[in-house]
């Protein structure tokens, strides 16, 4: 354990039956550190988080919080505000009640005058302290979930465990919270876990990503290390977009598209492989003699992405900024723009 | 918008057609009760409802009804409904046979049921203590059906257990989760479970009559037999003392509607 590590999860392992939730995560926090779990429906980021919340009994592994051991500690002495994907207010109380509520337990207890002051103080910090007497039902739901993260806070929680918070919320609505809760998180450098199975929001709010599969962790790297340098192929389709591009691997390089790029470790090292390249890293020039055509087009707003087809027959997707360039059904020429970003490249077939 | 006059009278014709509906009979209630005795008598007398105060037994199986209501009560609240909590909670594999176990007591008819238990009451009126409130036990069980349905309705409205684990994490024990958390969320549910089982608790009358326990209305039935009148009067006081009761009981509504639907 290094010795900036806050929270620690060691070998965890989680069966429900036969399904492995978890099997064998290990993970190290760093205190102050928001930490995204990212995977697809199923791969244990949530019943991970549960796990550190003191909800779900593991069935193998342990976890430290600030160098003790709180594997078999009650989910009510941990200490963890934790935020949940439905709304979980307590609907009987209003929004100040709701956030002094931890307060008021005997783990946290806390004189009236106190918690006055601390709830006042957290619904400020999430800008709703014109709502404070609101009950639950005279909120939108993106309230809801200030109130809920409030409420977490007030308990100056060892972990803020945030699963999956935002899905219930509307897109304009979700990138507004997800930038709110990274304020809050670094203006009061609370270490956090996040849970989500959205890319973006993953990418957009933590300083790491873990990427799992199967109950276990496939990757974890800073968002920009995770989408330049994945180390598996499940990373490097998972988050973000990317072309499978036939090439013949050797000596560490890849050759596709008329050009040879380094391949990243954990590649192939030999043989025809496939290459998978991210559409913004295509470059397509306009010329009517060209080894590729533009089938589709698709305006996404500041860019636009197009279908092509190469020369070979197969199917690849660019994404260019000047989309008035490019005509539908016109012959281009397409060649990688970054050559000294290294691709990974996984086994043909 | 203005509602056109169609819907509003169609409306009001419902409203009409229920009142009619509920009123006639208590009409006819009043109007029996205050027939003169003999038929050949005209006009309208209340000397059955002056009779009322001077009935020995009713008051004292009033009062007994009333604590044997108050029992039962608090069995549903400090048993019935935290156990219904606890199985959704904790043991949902429960969940179906413990319903199983609640509806029995509508399948079997009360007369099975006094067969059944009057042994177990002889014994207790010999060697505990003899009296109709006694019959608190009998009566929780049979209100179950009905309570536990209408529990059941409002836990499964509400995401108990979100609510739960939200708590927990704030450091609350099971016990504060059930008190202070979930029962005030399904309050409503508890009310009306807790109106249906009193409603049933003061309208029993095979087992309270067949075990031979003079409540409230073993007592209307037996004036009854002697006089007729009183004994309707008697019902229809009770009903209306009911209907008082159930406005007085306040009834906080929420009035409010979502407030800043487009704000974040």
């Amino acid at each position: 354990m290094s010795s900036s590590t806050y929270v620690q999860l060691v070998d965890i392992a989680k069966y429900f039956g036969k399904v492995k939730a978890l099997d064998g995560l290990s993970l190290d926090i760093a205190e102050g550190e928001l930490v995204a779990l990212l995977g697809p429906s199923g791969c244990g980021k949530t019943t991970a988080l549960r796990a550190l919340a003191g909800l779900q009994v593991l069935d193998r592994g342990s976890m430290i919080v600030d160098g003790k051991d709180v594997t078999f500690q009650k989910a009510s002495n941990r200490g963890m505000g934790m935020v949940f994907q439905a709304y979980s207010l307590f609907p009987h109380m209003t929004a100040r009640e709701n956030v002094e509520y931890g307060l008021t337990l005997r783990v946290h207890k806390t004189s009236k005058d106190k918690r006055k002051v601390r709830s006042a103080e957290l619904l400020d910090l999430v800008g709703l302290s014109s709502h404070a007497n609101h009950y639950p039902y005279q909120l939108s739901g993106g309230q809801q979930q200030r109130i809920a993260l409030a409420r977490a806070l007030a308990i100056s929680p060892k972990v803020l465990l945030l699963d999956e918070p935002l899905s219930a919320l509307d897109a304009k609505v979700r990138t507004q919270l997800r930038e709110e809760i990274r304020r809050i998180q670094v203006e009061l450098g609370t270490t956090t876990l996040f849970v989500t199975h959205d890319q973006e929001e993953a990418l957009g709010i933590a300083d790491r990503i873990g990427v799992m599969r199967n109950g276990k962790l496939e990757q974890i790297a800073a968002p920009a290390e995770l989408y330049d340098r994945p180390q598996t192929a499940f990373v490097a389709e998972f988050v973000g977009l990317t072309n499978p591009i036939s090439g013949k691997v050797s000596g560490g390089s890849i050759e596709i598209l008329g050009g040879v790029v380094k391949t990243l470790p954990g590649s192939i090292t030999s043989g025809t492989g496939i290459a998978l390249v991210r559409p913004e890293n295509i470059n397509v020039v306009a010329a009517k003699s060209g080894n590729a055509t533009v089938f589709s087009r698709s305006f996404l707003g500041a860019s636009c992405r197009l279908s092509i087809s190469l020369a070979n027959g197969e199917r690849i997707t660019a994404q260019i900024s000047s989309p008035d360039a490019i005509d539908l059904g016109a012959g281009v020429n397409v060649n990688l723009s970054l050559l000294d970003l290294p691709l990974f490249v996984k086994a043909a077939g | 918008m203005k509602r056109s006059i169609g819907v509003r009278l169609w409306r009001w014709s419902i409203i009409s057609a229920v009142a009619i509906y509920l009123l006639v009979p208590l009409y006819a209630m009043y109007d029996f009760s205050t027939k003169p005795f003999g038929f050949a008598d005209q006009g309208r007398t209340f000397r059955a409802w002056q009779m009322i105060p001077t009935q020995q037994d009713l008051f004292p199986a009033i009062t007994r009804s009333l604590i044997t209501a108050a029992i039962v009560m608090a069995i549903i609240l400090f048993l019935v409904v935290p156990t219904a909590i606890w199985v959704h909670l904790k043991l949902p594999a429960l969940r179906r046979p413990f319903e199983l176990l609640c509806l029995l007591p509508l399948a079997i008819p009360a007369i099975v049921i006094v067969v059944g238990i009057a042994p177990l009451y002889r014994w207790i009126s010999i060697n505990l203590y003899e009296s109709p409130i006694t019959l608190a036990g009998v009566y929780s069980m049979l209100i179950l059906p009905y309570t536990y349905r209408s529990l059941s309705a409002a836990l499964d409205a509400v995401d108990i257990h979100t609510l739960a684990e939200a708590a927990t994490t704030l450091g609350s024990s099971i016990a504060r989760i059930i008190f202070k958390i979930v029962m005030p969320t399904i309050k409503t549910g508890i009310v009306n479970g807790s109106f249906i089982a009193i409603a049933l608790v003061l309208g029993e009358y095979t087992i309270s009559n067949i075990l031979n326990f003079k409540t409230f209305q073993v007592v209307i039935a037996q004036i009854g037999r002697s006089d007729g009148n009183v004994a309707v009067a008697v019902s229809l006081a009770s009903l209306l003392f009911v209907i008082v009761l159930l406005l007085i009981i306040p009834t906080k509504k929420r009035q409010g509607s979502v407030l800043d639907v487009d704000a974040i």
